[in-house]
């Protein structure tokens, strides 16, 4: 990994608190969600401050895989498009490993614009760190928090 | 009758682009079926060598999923739109 990727994730505080509480209800299994956002004037690529976080029901209902529950996934989309938002990336939690794609959210990473958000529980605080998934290449993202 | 498809990024550089495409059809299965004697290059990424639809996509007649309505057999009529969105998972 070369550096940091753009854009930083911004997340409001109350959008970050609802994310990990979604990760903790999921517990034995990953939990998953969608992040909705603005896109930069002209181009394809999130302007990286998340406005809405959905979360959404891991239809493999396992604590190795997720799957965002296809019906959750077209509700976020036109709740966001209502909005005026996009959707701008993807958030899920490792129950028992670090906060860092695996070989799987390598392989399964359609979208080379969004943001990859993991949420590690494998401590005893999450730990949330954010990457850009593009032709197999993980480059993570800056965090801020924002109130 | 003529059915409206939209595709993900993902999907454009097989129609030459376009986001949106009208192909004939009154179920998805013989949309598909028509998508992909128009284009061939998407052969092999909506439906299996099986015949069923790959899990990494997920397809919508209008906001439903047709995972629910019938798979490959839901029926379509003129003016419905029909979302191909891709699966978003990881492990």
């Amino acid at each position: 990994m070369e550096g940091f990727g753009q854009p930083t994730l911004r997340l409001p505080r109350s959008e970050y608190l609802k994310l990990i509480g979604h990760c903790y209800d999921g517990l034995p299994d990953e939990a998953c969600g969608l992040l909705a956002g603005r896109l930069q004037p002209g181009s394809f690529a999130p302007d990286g401050r998340v406005e809405i976080v959905y979360p959404t029901a891991n239809a493999d209902a396992s604590a190795r895989t997720y799957s965002v529950d296809s019906r959750d996934l077209i509700k976020s989309i036109r709740d966001a498009e209502a909005q005026g938002l996009e959707l701008v990336g993807v958030f899920h939690s490792h129950t028992h490993t670090e906060a860092w794609p695996s070989p799987t959210d390598v392989r399964q990473a359609m979208e080379p614009s969004w943001l990859y958000v993991i949420v590690s529980l494998k401590d005893g605080d999450p730990v949330l760190r954010s990457f850009r998934i593009t032709d197999g290449k993980i480059q993570e993202t800056p965090v801020v928090l924002e109130s | 009758m003529p059915v409206e498809v939209r595709l993900p990024t993902i999907l454009r550089a097989h129609v030459g682009g376009a986001p949106v495409v009208t192909v004939e059809g009154s179920t998805v299965g013989e949309l598909f079926d028509g998508l992909v004697s128009q284009y061939p290059g998407l052969k092999g990424q909506l439906i299996t060598e099986s015949g069923d639809l790959h899990k990494f996509v997920n397809v919508y007649r209008n906001d439903d999923d047709i995972r629910y309505t019938g798979r490959l057999d839901t029926p379509v009529e003129e003016n419905d739109v029909v979302s191909i969105i891709p699966a978003v998972a990881g492990g």
